[in-house]
Formats: C-alpha cells, structure tokens, sequence
C-alpha cells in the first residue's frame, strides 16, 4: 500500500463517497480529496468509474476514457454516489433496501463542504435535542423540547449502531407536509462516518422516508457533507426538495463549525452527556471498540 | 405580486426577504436551484438576467436585477415612512449609495470566502479573506466612532437604512468562510441592533439575537 497522510488502518479500509454521480461530468477528470490525499476520477457513459492519486498526466477538466485507467483505487457506484478507498475495503457497503424502492424519489439534496471532523457531523445528525433550537418551526418548536425516552442498540451481527422509538413533534417534517405532527424516528450508523435517518412518511403512514448523509473526510477536521433524500414525494419538484434539506442542513452548518475541540472526543470523561444523548454515547463506544483514531481524540487507557 | 427568484443560502437574496419582512410587502418565491443545479446558469434564466446572479425580482413586470438596486427600488416604493431610503435627503443618499457599493465589496470578498469553503468555487481563498478583514476593520472603525457620537446605524440617520440591510447578510455568515468576527466588537454590536429591528426575519445560518440584556 502506497503511503498515507491518514496513518488509521481502520478509515483507510472503509468506503468513502467522492460526489453524487448525476452531477459527475462523463468522461471527464475531477479533482477531489480523502483523508487529505489529493484524487483524481472519472465517470463513464455506462456508469463505470475509476479513482486514482492525482498525476501530472491528468488534470482536471480533461478527456478521459475510463477504462484506459491502469492504476485505479477501489471504486464502486452506491445510493447514486461513488465510492473509493485508499486501502482494502469490504466487497460489501452498507445495505439500504429502501433505495431500490422503485416509487421514491431518489436526490442529491447538496454536497457542502464543513470545516468539522466527520464524527462530529454524524454525532450532531443524531442528536434531536437541538430541533426546536436550531431549526426553530421546522423540525422542532418551543415548548415540544424533550427528547422522549427512546432505544439504542449497537447490533453485533450487523456491525451497526441502531436507535428506535425515536419520536419528535415537527411542525414542518418534510417538502410534503401540510402540518405539524409526532415524527417517529430511527437511525443507523453503519459505517463510522454516515448515518442512515428513517422518519416517517406524512404522506404515508405505513413507510419512512430515508434520509443518509455519507461524510467525505477531506481532512481529520473538514469534510464534504453528501446528503442522500430517497423520498416518498409525488408533488413537489426536485429543486423544492433539495432546497428544504439545504434549509436545514444550513442551520446546522455554523453548530457544526463551533463546536471545539473539533474532533470527537471520545474519553466518556471528556464531554457531559444527558439522557437524550443515548446514541451519542453508543456512536462514541463503537467508535472506540473499532478503535477509529483519524477524526476523533481518542480515550487514553 | 412581487416574485423573487431566490436560492435560500445566498445572503443577496436574504437580504431583499428581509426588507420586505420588515416592510411588511408580501411576496411569491421563485426557487431557483443554484447549487448544485447551476439554475442561474440555465436558459430560462439567462433571459431573466444575462449576467446569471440571484436575485432577480419581477413586480407586475417590472424585471430588476442586483441586490442593492432592488434594496433601493423597494425602498423607494414600499418604504411608506420613507426611512430606509430617504428620497428627499441629498446627503443621506449620498452615504446609503456609498455603503451600498461596499456592500458589493463585502460580497466579492466575504461571501466569495463562503462560496469556495461550503460549494467548492474555484476562489483564491486568501485573497478572499484578507479582502474581507481589510473592510471589516474599516466598517467596525466607522461604527465604533458612530457609537460615540450616538450613531447606531451605518449612515447617519436616527433609523437604520437600506445601507444596514445591504452589508448585514455576509457579515453576518462571515464565519462560515472562515472569517471571524471576534475582533471587530462594534460590528458584533451593530449586528445585534439588526436583530431587534422590528420584522427581523433569519435565513438558515443567522440565528435570532438573544433575549436583550436587562438595564
């Protein structure tokens, strides 16, 4: 293996998301970074891709066929995005059933760049305690502020971190909803840095919609935030669905940004959790117990 | 009535949403799907406005273009106690159009800085902040004098101007370009007093200001 900035075995061996590939140019060279290694790719017209360290031979903006790509980096398509690893990933990623569902809608809300380490991002996703503060009429108003008891589970079989019974009253819950109403939630954290969000559907009583954000790592404290929707949303165009996920993720952005230390400590001495902070407190033990360093302070022993 | 053809994290746009908030003018959104649709680029809006920005109005057929010219028009028409853009004060006009186009120098610095953090735009970074530090000291200056001549707004006027409205948004969102505001006390403060302007509405990124301090 070639030598990296990023020295954790663990970061290395994952899957990391480079972009969404609808707005990847075809055939063409694009500029990216992970874990703070300079990468080029391309996108053919057949979907097939390829990552590789950036060379002089190369540059962005410049025609490529990408099957002529000799030395590529393990890359594969998944949830619409592509994906690469620096070191030796799994065959698998993470299962979404959902996103074969052939009825929902399936968008890139936006893909920003936020000077935060990737755990502190997926920490804050979990977190519904800021709702009524942070995306005040929203996700959340005053006096609905308590976090309701819910369930977490750190499931060994599928290697994942699994959070239940999460229910929130949301005045505005999604693009498709007329009113307020209780908003049942679940989350998984399947990989170390993204999170799959399931709340349920107000146009359908009987399903979730699916929100995930994949974290691209650029450095231990910056990263590119993909924001995955796969939605039930018959009405409303693609343009007014992105733009209330960018609403929220924009208020989000500048807690992000404040938090210090920016990366995650995770010594369960280091910060002070609450109650509703249950699945922060599961993220953080998981974290450890994969022994995950690049991104987060790790416990000392 | 008026539509504004908006992107919800432009702060040129937020700027109009929250004049005619404060205004009291109601209005249609036009979402335009600036990132990562590229919309402004597109066609369609190209006939709206060759020069492909946001935001653009269109009020009964009257298309206008640029932040601070629609801040003006609004004003202008809107503006009943005729404050936020006094027609008939020659001096005052005079200082509200040279804060404008500082303004425009906020966002070619500030919120360029913003762009190439949060959307990846090809800027040189620190140009961009160096640029946004150079006029941030020169407006914190201009407000500390101000705030011991009794001056709270921009311009010298008792009420604040469309001047106050125009420099707000990117000083505000400084921050999310990696510009800090911490050494410029009297902006902090000029922010504040925005906060409490009757009307103040926020955009995603500008958070409400705190209940006020007791006497």
């Amino acid at each position: 293996m070639a030598k990296t900035r990023c020295l954790d075995p663990v970061v290395l061996n994952l899957w990391h998301p480079l972009g969404a590939l609808v707005e990847l140019p075809v055939d063409t060279v694009v500029d990216t970074v992970l874990l703070e290694e300079r990468l080029s790719l391309a996108v053919g017209l057949g979907r097939e891709v390829a990552v590789w360290r950036s060379c002089p031979d190369f540059v962005a903006g410049d025609k490529i066929d990408v099957a002529s790509v000799s030395k590529s980096l393990p890359a594969k398509v998944a949830f619409g995005y592509l994906w690469a690893s620096l070191g030796s990933p799994p065959d698998e990623l993470f299962p979404i059933p959902e996103y074969e569902e052939t009825d929902r809608r399936r968008l890139n809300a936006a893909t920003f760049g936020v000077n935060v380490s990737a755990p502190r991002a997926i920490e804050n996703f979990l977190d519904m305690g800021h709702f009524p503060y942070v995306h005040t009429d929203i996700l959340g108003v005053e006096p609905h502020t308590e976090v309701k008891e819910y369930d977490v589970d750190i499931s060994v079989e599928r290697d994942e971190i699994l959070a239940t019974r999460c229910r929130f009253f949301q005045p505005l819950a999604s693009s498709a909803s007329e009113t307020g109403a209780e908003v049942e939630y679940i989350f998984r954290v399947p990989h170390p840095y993204c999170s799959v969000l399931y709340k349920s559907s107000p146009v359908n009583d009987a399903r979730y919609d699916v929100i995930a954000v994949f974290m691209q790592p650029l450095s231990q404290e910056s990263v590119r935030a993909h924001m995955m929707l796969c939605i039930l949303d018959e009405d409303n165009e693609d343009k007014v669905i992105k733009r209330f996920q960018q609403t929220i993720f924009g208020q989000d952005k500048p807690i992000l940004e404040n938090q210090f230390p920016k990366r995650l400590p995770l010594d369960p001495r280091a910060e002070t959790p609450i109650r509703a902070d249950k699945s922060a407190i599961a993220y953080r033990r998981w974290l450890s117990q994969k022994d995950v360093r690049y991104g987060v302070i790790p416990a000392s022993y | 009535m008026i539509k504004l053809y908006d992107y919800e994290l432009s702060g040129n746009c937020y700027k109009l949403r929250l004049l005619m908030s404060i205004l009291g003018v109601d209005y249609k959104t036009v979402p335009v799907d600036f990132y990562p649709g590229r919309e402004h680029k597109s066609e369609w809006f190209l006939k709206l406005n060759p020069l492909g920005q946001l935001p653009v109005v269109d009020d009964d057929g009257l298309v206008l273009r640029d932040a601070q010219a629609i801040l003006v028009y609004l004003a202008a028409k809107y503006d009943a106690a005729g404050t936020w853009y006094p027609r008939d004060n020659p001096e005052l006009l005079g200082e509200i159009s040279q804060w404008l186009a500082f303004a425009d120098g906020i966002t070619s610095t500030a919120s360029a800085a913003r762009l190439h953090d949060a959307l990846f735009y090809d800027f040189d970074i620190n140009t961009a902040r160096a640029g946004a530090h150079r006029l941030f000291r020169i407006l914190d200056e201009h407000l500390w004098f101000g705030e011991r001549q009794e001056r709270q707004w921009i311009c010298s006027a008792k009420q604040p101007t469309i001047a106050d409205i125009a420099c707000f948004p990117y000083i505000m969102l400084s921050e999310e370009g990696g510009i800090s505001r911490q050494d410029y006390p009297a902006i902090r403060r000029w922010c504040d007093r925005i906060k409490r302007i009757n009307g103040f509405i926020v955009m995603s990124g500008v958070f409400p200001a705190g209940p006020a301090k007791a006497a």
